[in-house]
């Protein structure tokens, strides 16, 4: 078990990664903190993708000499995914900061239960 | 391959393509754009369903020229094709309920968005529903996200965007579990093609290897579709988000958004996972218990609510926990009842937000209980359709909630250890359905002769009255004569697997 957590270290990163931003996207009330913390999880992802699609002594899958030996390249389809979740989460970060900046013209807050107390008082 | 076979392609591309045209359109023919669209993918659909019953067998459909364990496919059996049919007619049915509504709530400017953004959302429904790829599902999953929260905004005043905050806050939480337990799969299995993991994963299993990992696999995926559709602890944000958006968009949100992910959810389990493997993970008892506490919980939250519209969202975190609990059960019976309930809560919950809209313009657009008094007087149709709805909902025969509760409790009887709990949650959830929406039914029923609110005849709303007349039509079809789709459903399912 713990020689298995230190040989895999990357991934454990990752998922320490991914917990804090998971924590700090449902936790902190700030919302310029969630939409960090959203991102840390999302890279943290990431990092685990990248970790698990990579093999020590291999090379990216593009031939120039002419080898097409399995056992020269690593598995592609890893990084691709990568990029998609990138793209993804991109756009989902820019919609949260939209909907940030039209709370905060409204509210002059970025506190999220400071709104909801103001929102009680508007009485809407 | 016959020509048939490119349909559920074509029709998930031409939303995309109708999204990307109407934004340029003016309002009144994105309108039209989008109303063609949706009547010509449910021809679409309902070609393919009936191909599909005639040849008798699921046929896959493979996106681009890379055949099956690398490329992309789309895979159509009885049940996706029935979901797509379904899920289109919802969507006319509300989207047309709701038109004059949104006219006056929303901007002069931006209700040609609108359109838009109901384009995507159900070209990411079609996705969600025919895709074979699971990492295709998680990006129309984000896209369905980022369509829905548009939805809710679009009516612009503080609480709606508060509550469409916090539900990309819920949704992102949840979509992060899911690709997680995504990622994790892949690197189990290598695969990323439903049917080529299934074949890894069972064995995996048969092996013992990795029983943990996948048990973290399957919890990731269940919990986080579970958050997106809001089964009960993670309920926080529905309410705002569904009582105060424009009526479509509850309408659209309630019973095809959260659907979209549970059907998703089902596809998992019998196509990815495996239905034993699944089973024998102890995920299914939690997603049973937190499915019954939502059943109570909803139903009690329900009944404190002073104000109509919250209350039918509060129903819906109920009726969320039926569907959940039938999943739970882990029998084939107890998911055919999900999949039915999936159906009668769809025709249901859209019926009633878009039959309360009408009572509550009838009422100085007042939406507390006190000023409902007596509304059914003035706007006929629209009492009618609600006590429909709320009758239906409390399970009283002749509608489709009956049928859904007659299949929850046959589901449960074959199970010997979860019997006991499912019937008597079913029996006090039905009681506290029947308290708050029987309270609705007669108040508005109650007479006043104060004259204070204008009545409305059937000639000033002819459109949102065959509207609110179809979805009765709907939920008594699917009342009286639910033999076929219950067969249909079975058929699906057996197909699935």
């Amino acid at each position: 078990m713990g020689a298995n957590l230190f040989s895999n270290y990357g991934e454990m990163v990752a998922i320490i990664l991914f917990v804090i931003g998971f924590g700090n996207l449902l936790l902190q009330s700030n919302l310029i903190k969630k939409i960090i913390g959203l991102n840390i999880m999302d890279t943290a992802i990431y990092l685990f993708l990248a970790e698990k699609g990579y093999i020590e002594g291999r090379i990216a899958p593009i031939i120039v000499d002419g080898i097409q030996d399995m056992e020269t390249y690593i598995n592609p389809i890893p990084s691709g995914l990568v990029l998609t979740g990138i793209v993804v989460s991109v756009s989902v970060s820019a919609l949260m900061l939209s909907i940030t900046v039209r709370l905060y013209q409204r509210y002059q807050t970025l506190d999220l239960d400071e709104i909801n107390i103001r929102l009680l008082k508007e009485g809407l | 391959m016959d020509f048939v076979q490119n349909f559920p392609a074509v029709s998930i591309l031409m939303c995309l393509f109708a999204g990307i045209i109407s934004s340029g359109m003016k309002k009144r023919s994105a309108r039209y754009i989008s109303m063609g669209l949706i009547v010509a993918v449910t021809v679409l659909s309902l070609c393919t369903l009936l191909y599909i019953l005639k040849t008798g067998q699921a046929f896959v459909y493979v996106m681009g020229k890379f055949p099956a364990p690398w490329g992309n496919e789309i895979r159509a059996g009885v049940l996706e094709a029935f979901m797509a049919f379904f899920f289109c007619v919802i969507m006319f049915l509300s989207l047309e309920g709701g038109r004059k509504k949104l006219a006056d709530e929303v901007e002069e400017g931006k209700t040609f968005l609108y359109y838009v953004l109901s384009d995507l959302l159900l070209s990411s429904l079609l996705a969600l529903v025919y895709t074979n790829d699971l990492f295709t599902a998680y990006v129309f999953v984000e896209i369905n996200t980022i369509a829905a929260c548009g939805l809710i905004m679009i009516r612009q005043n503080g609480r709606t965007i508060k509550a469409s905050a916090r539900y990309m806050i819920m949704s992102l939480l949840g979509s992060g579990l899911f690709l997680m337990g995504l990622c994790m799969l892949y690197d189990l299995t290598g695969h990323l093609l439903m049917s080529n993991i299934k074949e890894q994963a069972a064995l995996i299993y048969a092996s013992g290897e990795y029983r943990i990992p996948l048990l973290i696999v399957i919890a990731l995926m269940s919990v986080g579709l579970a958050i997106k559709s809001a089964l009960f602890p993670f309920h926080a944000w529905l309410p705002d988000a569904y009582g105060y958006s424009t009526v479509s968009s509850a309408a659209i949100l309630s019973s095809l958004v959260s659907k979209g992910y549970i059907f998703l959810l089902i596809k998992i389990i019998y196509r990815v996972i495996g239905f034993d493997i699944f089973n024998s993970s102890k995920i299914i008892n939690v997603l049973f218990i937190f499915g019954l506490m939502g059943m109570i919980f909803g139903s009690l939250s329900a009944i404190r609510e002073n104000d109509v519209r919250r209350m039918i969202s509060f129903s819906s975190v109920a009726q969320i926990g039926y569907i959940y609990m039938g999943i739970g059960m882990g029998t084939q019976a107890g998911i055919g009842a999900s999949v039915f309930h999936i159906l009668s809560h769809a025709a249901t919950k859209s019926l009633l937000f878009i039959a309360a809209i009408g009572l509550t313009d009838v009422s100085g657009g007042s939406r507390k209980f006190i000023e409902l008094t007596g509304a059914a007087y003035r706007n006929k149709w629209a009492g009618a359709a609600f006590t429909v709805g709320s009758l239906s909902m409390v399970g009283v025969p002749m509608f489709s909630g009956f049928i859904s509760k007659l299949l929850f409790a046959q589901a449960a009887v074959q199970n010997n250890v979860k019997m006991l709990p499912a019937l008597i949650v079913l029996g006090i959830s039905t009681v506290l359905n029947a308290i708050y929406f029987m309270k609705t039914v007669i108040r508005i029923y109650t007479p006043v002769d104060d004259g204070k609110y204008d009545s409305i005849r059937f000639k000033d709303m002819k459109s949102y009255t065959v509207i609110l007349i179809c979805f009765i039509l709907l939920n008594v079809i699917l009342g009286v004569s639910s033999q076929p789709v219950v067969d249909l459903i079975d058929q699906g399912l057996a197909m699935f697997s």
